[in-house]
């Protein structure tokens, strides 16, 4: 009775490394999967002007994932990001569209590249208010970023009375023009939006691998007590990753307003959610402490895959939810059967060799 | 061995063996549980009393071996179940509700309920008063459990375990918090359960409260059960023999170097106590150079707390502190740190490690800068100062990017003083720095501080292990309560002087005192 069970567990842990293996890579099995699937069921799936955009749909969920990452794995959660979205959006559209007023008869004009900045720190900005909230007043991150996303999309509401700001093209004599590029230009036959993912996510792959920024990101995720005896400024941490989660909330803004040329005040509602998703798929731990970019992109390329590949399929977009829905639950549920997995193969052998 | 008539097995424990990730705790351990006697366990720490009893207690499942319950095989798959087996536990570390009264915490998931499944507190308070006046303790159930001194707290854990009417009652240290006249209310408590023939199973470190009550005794060693007889036959002499076995304990011998300049000197450090009182009270004291200070105390005696003040771990402490003769005007640990100022909690788990990250990100995760230019961490330089350390302390692993969680015990300690030592501290604070871990990482620890000492570090090493204080410090502090209540040279301390002065503070309770009114 005692050597069937241990035994039986010796067997399962050399064909539980194997299994093992799998499991960790079941990102990338899940994307390859997906990629075959649609490649044989979806005609013109594999055309290159259909890749371009799909990987242009999978961009926008793609910053925000990765902004959400870094939260996640300090331990939080950013519901605000898909509010910021659409703020910002309003922001780079009003800017384009009235400039700012003095109130003495001038008003300043911006040019393109000016609005992109302002934008993106009205972003960092509602992304300092979170860490604020969370920090200083001790706020939880779920309510704090909660209460964010209203206000946010209030305000976003509020500065066009509910209407969009149609027609960005700006005007010449104004030096406002140009506005288009992020969202339709290209440089070397790839998406403006395509090349700036590439240069946020190296910089963040970089930043999480190479910095102590990063270490500390994953410190505070792991065990934020032994992180602060550590000499970690914890507080710090968590201003930095709800910053960058605004900041890449605003990039996104700033790419749909251009791709559309109008601002829409609603635009990201629910984003955040996708954004969670792909990082949960892509294998980080909503306990915190765990979470790659890598996988993370990957995890949204997988839902933007499922989801564009389901549409030119022709399946329709209520059962697209419910196909969705699995596959984050079983991402979650491989992810915890591993952790077990690892946990019992490696107790075991310790306790033959003990 | 021969039992009495009446001193039946009911509970067997065969082959037992509990793993954690990172430490072996119990290794094929056969126990061996008899009725209407006190079954007395016995290790040093870290040897896997607590753990064995968690198992029987339902705590934890056993990773290998079964256990038998009056000859049937039983396996608990939670507390609860062992609780309807009419298995009952006091913990070491207390398992109450702070937020919850007395009697509310006794009643714990049996509460009494009316016809409508309302909670009768009324009911709840009457009988939990029957169980504290058997304690006589002077807790009144309405209080809130929060409220109470550590020693009442553990108190009303005793309480909670007597009301379950157990026909095995485990007691994992239950006098470690106790006043000597708690400790014999306890007494007359368990010979009245003895006599109604319940099976106790008893684990201190104490020998002489062991000898006195116990019946029957088992020592464990390293996770392994080393000797099994009954107390009449055996003596401190051979406990002792059985608990530390050949390899008595190595305390790395004094070099004779002589302490240099005064390196830190805390002044007046006070830190209040949320219900009221002050955890550390009004303690200043002073460190040389090269010198090993030892403050002993038992639990709870504010020495935890003391290295928090000094680490800058609260905001509200009030005192002064100073290194090399300059005031530390920084008040949070990450400046502190800088300052040379480095700390080994006693907790590896929840504050020392993050068991997610290898054991290299954890050995320079206080000491990051050292590497970085600009922002970038140089890997090389990293893994430079990784290897020396891993081989300066003997760290066991195979490879340093492995978790630090799949490390033993033992190893896990030097990472932490690893990462400690990383950062250049002139004074390193080490809490508990021998707990939980094995014979040999032990004097691995030991032979460290002795050589850091001699590189003319300043150490001030917390401990509750009477051995340990006494053979390694130069000068031994008392604390009791919060305070500092004795100062010895090594060569005037006796054991019996550091005794009496940890337990300052500690009389009996009298009835009237009530923080509450």
């Amino acid at each position: 009775m005692t050597d069937i069970p241990a035994k039986a567990a010796v067997a399962s842990a050399s064909n539980g490394s194997v299994l093992l293996t799998l499991m960790k890579a079941r990102t990338f099995i899940a994307l390859i999967a997906v990629l075959i699937f649609f490649s044989i069921a979806a005609p013109n799936f594999l055309s290159a002007a259909n890749l371009i955009l799909m990987s242009k749909h999978v961009a926008l969920n793609a910053f925000l994932a990765m902004g959400m990452t870094f939260v996640i794995i300090t331990g939080g959660i950013d519901l605000s990001v898909g509010s910021i979205v659409g703020l910002c959006g309003m922001v780079a559209g009003y800017l384009v569209l009235n400039g700012i007023d003095l109130q003495i008869g001038y008003t300043i004009y911006f040019n393109v590249l000016e609005i992109a900045l302002i934008t993106l720190a009205v972003g960092i900005l509602i992304g300092a208010v979170n860490g604020l909230l969370i920090t200083r007043l001790n706020v939880a991150p779920f309510i704090a970023t909660l209460g964010v996303l209203y206000v946010a999309r209030g305000l976003a509401l509020l500065s066009s009375d509910g209407r969009t700001f149609p027609n960005l093209v700006g005007k010449l004599d104004l030096g406002t023009t140009g506005f288009g590029f992020l969202g339709a230009g290209r440089l070397l036959g790839l998406p403006v939006s395509i090349w700036i993912l590439l240069v946020v996510a190296l910089g963040a792959a970089y930043l999480a691998k190479y910095t102590p920024l990063g270490r500390h990101i994953f410190a505070v995720g792991g065990n934020e007590r032994a992180a602060r005896i550590s000499g970690v400024r914890v507080n710090m941490v968590r201003m930095f990753v709800y910053m960058f989660s605004g900041f890449c909330a605003a990039i996104v803004g700033l790419i749909i307003s251009s791709e559309l040329m109008a601002s829409h005040p609603a635009t990201g509602e629910s984003f955040e959610l996708n954004a969670i998703a792909a990082a949960v798929l892509g294998g980080t731990s909503m306990s915190g402490g765990r979470g790659t970019i890598g996988g993370t992109i990957v995890g949204a390329f997988v839902i933007g895959i499922l989801s564009d590949g389901l549409v030119m399929m022709g399946v329709s977009s209520f059962w697209q939810m419910v196909i969705k829905g699995l596959v984050i639950i079983l991402a979650v549920v491989v992810d915890q059967a591993q952790r077990r997995l690892q946990s019992r193969v490696t107790l075991m052998q310790m306790a033959k060799a003990g | 061995m021969t039992a009495a008539i009446d001193h039946d097995v009911i509970l067997k424990l065969e082959d037992v063996s509990k793993v954690y990730s990172g430490t072996v705790a119990v290794k094929r351990a056969n126990f061996e549980v008899r009725k209407g006697a006190v079954n007395v366990l016995v290790g040093e720490n870290g040897a896997g009393k607590s753990t064995l009893m968690k198992i029987i207690a339902g705590v934890e499942q056993p990773t290998l071996g079964r256990i038998l319950l009056e000859g049937e095989e039983v396996s608990f798959s939670s507390s609860g179940d062992a609780v309807n087996r009419g298995i009952g536990m006091v913990f070491q570390e207390l398992n109450l509700f702070g937020n919850l009264t007395v009697a509310e915490n006794i009643f714990a998931t049996r509460e009494i309920t009316n016809r409508f499944r309302k909670i009768d507190s009324q009911e709840q308070e009457r009988r939990a008063a029957e169980f504290l006046e058997r304690l006589e303790a002077g807790i009144r159930p309405d209080m809130l459990v929060e409220d109470l001194r550590i020693g009442q707290q553990q108190l009303v854990e005793i309480a909670k375990a007597v009301s379950l009417d157990a026909r095995i009652l485990i007691m994992d240290e239950p006098t470690s918090a106790l006043s000597a006249a708690e400790v014999e209310i306890l007494f007359k408590v368990i010979a009245d359960l003895k006599a109604r023939g319940v099976a106790i199973v008893y684990i201190s470190h104490r020998l002489e409260e062991l000898i006195r009550i116990g019946d029957y005794i088992t020592v464990l060693r390293d996770g392994r059960i080393t000797g099994q007889e009954e107390m009449k036959n055996v003596g401190t002499q051979w406990i002792v023999r059985q608990m530390i076995g050949s390899d008595a304990k190595d305390f790395a011998k004094a070099d004779g170097h002589v302490p240099g300049e005064e390196i830190f000197r805390a002044e007046d450090i006070c830190l209040p106590r949320v219900t009221g009182g002050l955890a550390v009270d009004h303690v200043s004291l002073s460190l040389r150079a090269g010198e090993i200070l030892g403050i002993y105390g038992l639990m709870g005696a504010g020495r935890s707390e003391l290295f928090d003040c000094i680490m800058g771990r609260h905001g509200h402490a009030t005192g002064t502190i100073f290194i090399g003769g300059k005031k530390v005007r920084e008040r949070d640990t990450t400046r502190r740190i800088r300052r040379g100022l480095a700390l080994i909690p006693e907790d590896r788990q929840r504050e020392g490690l993050v068991s997610i990250l290898s054991v290299a990100s954890n050995l320079t995760l206080a000491s990051l800068s050292r590497f970085v230019r600009l922002f970038h961490i140089r890997g090389a330089k990293e893994n430079q100062a990784v290897t020396q350390m891993v081989r300066e302390l003997a760290i066991k692993v195979a490879d340093p990017a492995q978790e630090v969680s799949s490390l033993s015990g033992g190893n896990q300690q030097k990472v932490v003083i690893g990462k400690a030592l990383l950062t250049g501290p002139k004074v390193l604070l080490m809490d508990e720095p021998s707990r939980g871990i094995d014979v040999g990482a032990k004097a691995d620890v030991f032979r460290t501080m002795r050589k850091l000492s001699r590189d003319g570090l300043g150490i001030l090493f917390a401990t509750s292990d009477l051995d340990e204080v006494m053979a390694l410090s130069e000068r031994i502090a008392v604390m009791s309560n919060g305070k500092l209540t004795g100062m010895f040279d090594r060569a005037e301390a006796t054991e019996a002087a550091l005794v009496a002065a940890s337990a300052l503070g500690h009389g009996p309770v009298p009835l009237t005192e009530n923080p509450r009114p």
